[in-house]
């Protein structure tokens, strides 16, 4: 079908690296990769995780890009129907639509954490954060995200600066990829250079943050904690499917994103290069840089007992702006700057991919223009993003994050993983992998894509399925072969369902006030299941109207 | 910091950072094929 978007093309190599790391780098490599390993023993955690990327991540990838240029070749820009070309079965377009529902879930909130990093851009650059303690700055993220309430004395600001940062993004979106590309090739190296500022700093802090609040506070504890090796709890499956779950959303694999990108890479050209280069240069982004600024920071001023406490997605906004306080007034703000500049760049680079396999599909299947599907995307992001903005204290936000952004991705990539190795075949993937290849994968690749990557995909799988009390296996395993049955977390995927851990802590609370909290979370939560459910089967009829037409006019 | 936190520490960061700039290098020193983006195209430079 010609198009637009058929004849669209990436403006340089280097480029599209830039945009498929940028793609991967997101704000997980410095708020969620800091939080998993110190939840995860520290040291313990890191060779895991190496491992993971090696045996999962880069197959992944390389699986993700080959599939992608094969589609594009077929003019397919995402997952449904670039999945149709592989295997001829109607299964697999509608697991495609995964593809496209991620993107759109996750860009939903995720718009909303890329507007509190503008928002905190302009607050570092005004000064607000001087003079406020711990708590103040703590609370200033509260108010912030409580609608009604104002930081700036704009009426609604989360939701204006919600929609500004929507808007941003459809604008460079509706000029195509060569907007997306100039984006990262700007927004990348500036990551790169506000990245390497911090990272130097956590590195030289030293003790020099100790104060009598925190007499122990000591950068090096921090960077002990996570880089001291504890082969004990190698064997700890724990680790393991926390290693494992970071690689997922540290690469971008199970999204569709990096598949609508290589779709417009020319079928002559290397993919292998290509996507070993981005997936090392986002590696290079988490452990190297990620690795150097919350836990050495955070470690420096508050010490470590404090760390292992607090660690979380809350550390970027309810602590770091005071922590960057104790620099002066100057370095204070140009901390600020750089820290939620550098989560800035690093969630547009992530949240524009995002945008493409709703564009792609649009643009192949129905025929529409650049703009009209840009815009489109933003008007759908918008329904699916203001709950969570409205609704953040909820449980809406979170709700996204569980369903689209974590669950759905182990679903898609383990089908496609499946698809690509066992149902196209090993040996035509393996020739696609190597097409115009700039490099040779080495050949035991062939192997791992085809057992070891489906088995470990499997393995995260079922061990979010059946996730047992306290994620303690060890227990749960001589539970089992005791005869004492396997019972299973609350945040197992089965219990998550049930939302079995909301109905006990309603069940357990006597406070009217917190009653109703509960009940409203119940609801509100419900409401947001419902909401995405509509959304995936409203993409699955697009999909089969799609389909239908294709067949009327004998393109299927 | 310890001497094992440190070694591993290093050993990971320098093997990640120097993968990281030798497979960017043979991105930036392989010649891609004619026509295959935008800006190589003579008509476009």
């Amino acid at each position: 079908m010609a198009n637009d978007n058929s004849t669209q093309q990436w403006g340089s190599r280097v480029g599209l690296i830039l945009a498929m790391a940028g793609n991967a780098v997101g704000l997980g490599n410095f708020l969620r990769f800091p939080e998993q390993a110190i939840q995860n023993g520290g040291g313990a955690f890191i060779i895991p995780y190496i491992v993971c990327f090696l045996l999962m991540g880069i197959p992944l990838l390389w699986i993700e890009w080959s599939m992608g240029r094969f589609g594009g070749k077929f003019g397919h820009h995402s997952t449904p129907f670039i999945l149709d070309t592989m295997d001829k079965k109607r299964l697999w377009k509608y697991f495609g639509v995964f593809g496209i529902f991620t993107n759109l879930a996750v860009a939903a909130y995720y718009c909303y954490v890329e507007s509190w990093t503008l928002s905190y851009v302009l607050h570092s650059i005004l000064g607000t954060f001087i003079g406020m303690n711990q708590t103040q700055v703590a609370n200033f993220f509260n108010t912030y995200v409580t609608i009604g309430k104002s930081t700036f004395g704009i009426p609604y600001e989360a939701v204006v600066f919600y929609i500004i940062c929507l808007v941003i993004n459809t604008s460079i979106l509706a000029k195509g990829l060569e907007g997306v590309e100039k984006v990262a090739k700007i927004g990348m190296p500036l990551l790169l250079m506000f990245g390497a500022f911090l990272a130097v700093r956590g590195l030289t802090l030293g003790t020099s943050g100790a104060s009598p609040a925190h007499p122990t506070a000591s950068a090096w504890a921090g960077l002990n904690f996570l880089w001291t090796p504890q082969p004990g709890t190698l064997a700890n499956p724990k680790v393991w499917l926390a290693a494992a779950g970071q690689i997922f959303f540290t690469l971008s694999v199970g999204m569709g994103t990096v598949h609508c990108y290589a779709a417009y890479v020319k079928s002559n050209d290397d993919i292998a290069l290509n996507a070993v280069s981005a997936g090392f240069m986002n590696e290079f982004v988490e452990i190297v840089l990620g690795s150097l600024i919350v836990i050495p920071i955070a470690a420096g001023y508050l010490g470590l007992g404090w760390l292992k406490h607090h660690a979380g997605f809350g550390i970027a906004f309810q602590t770091m702006p005071y922590l960057f306080s104790h620099w002066g007034p100057f370095l204070a703000a140009v901390a600020g700057v750089m820290w939620f500049g550098l989560l800035f760049f690093a969630g547009i680079t992530s949240s524009l991919a995002m945008g493409t396999p709703w564009m792609g599909f649009m643009q192949d299947e129905f025929n529409w223009g650049r703009k009209k599907s840009a815009w489109s995307f933003g008007a759908v992001i918008l329904i699916l993003g203001l709950p969570t903005v409205f609704f953040y204290n909820l449980g809406v936000f979170s709700e996204y994050d569980y369903w689209a952004g974590t669950v759905s991705l182990v679903v898609f990539a383990l089908a496609e993983s499946i698809l690509f190795a066992w149902i196209f075949g090993m040996d035509k993937g393996w020739k696609e992998i190597n097409e115009g290849g700039d490099i040779k994968v080495p050949e035991i690749y062939k192997y791992i894509i085809k057992f070891i990557t489906p088995l470990l995909l499997l393995f995260v799988f079922f061990g979010s399925l059946l996730k047992p009390l306290n994620n303690d296996w060890k227990l749960a395993f001589h539970n089992l072969f005791t005869g004492n049955g396997w019972t299973l977390d609350n945040s197992s995927i089965i219990k998550q369902v049930m939302q079995s851990g909301l109905r006990e802590k309603l069940a357990a609370a006597t406070d009217p006030s917190i009653i109703h909290h509960l009940r409203q979370v119940l609801f509100y939560t419900g409401a947001a299941r419902i909401l995405l459910t509509a959304t995936f089967f409203g993409i699955c009829a697009m999909v089969y109207v799609a389909y239908v037409k294709r067949v009327r006019e004998g393109r299927a | 910091m310890n001497a094992t936190a440190l070694i591993l520490m290093i050993t990971v960061q320098v093997t990640v950072t120097g993968f990281t700039a030798y497979f960017f290098y043979r991105v930036l020193t392989s010649a891609p094929e004619p026509d295959s983006y935008a800006e190589d195209k003579p008509d476009e430079q």
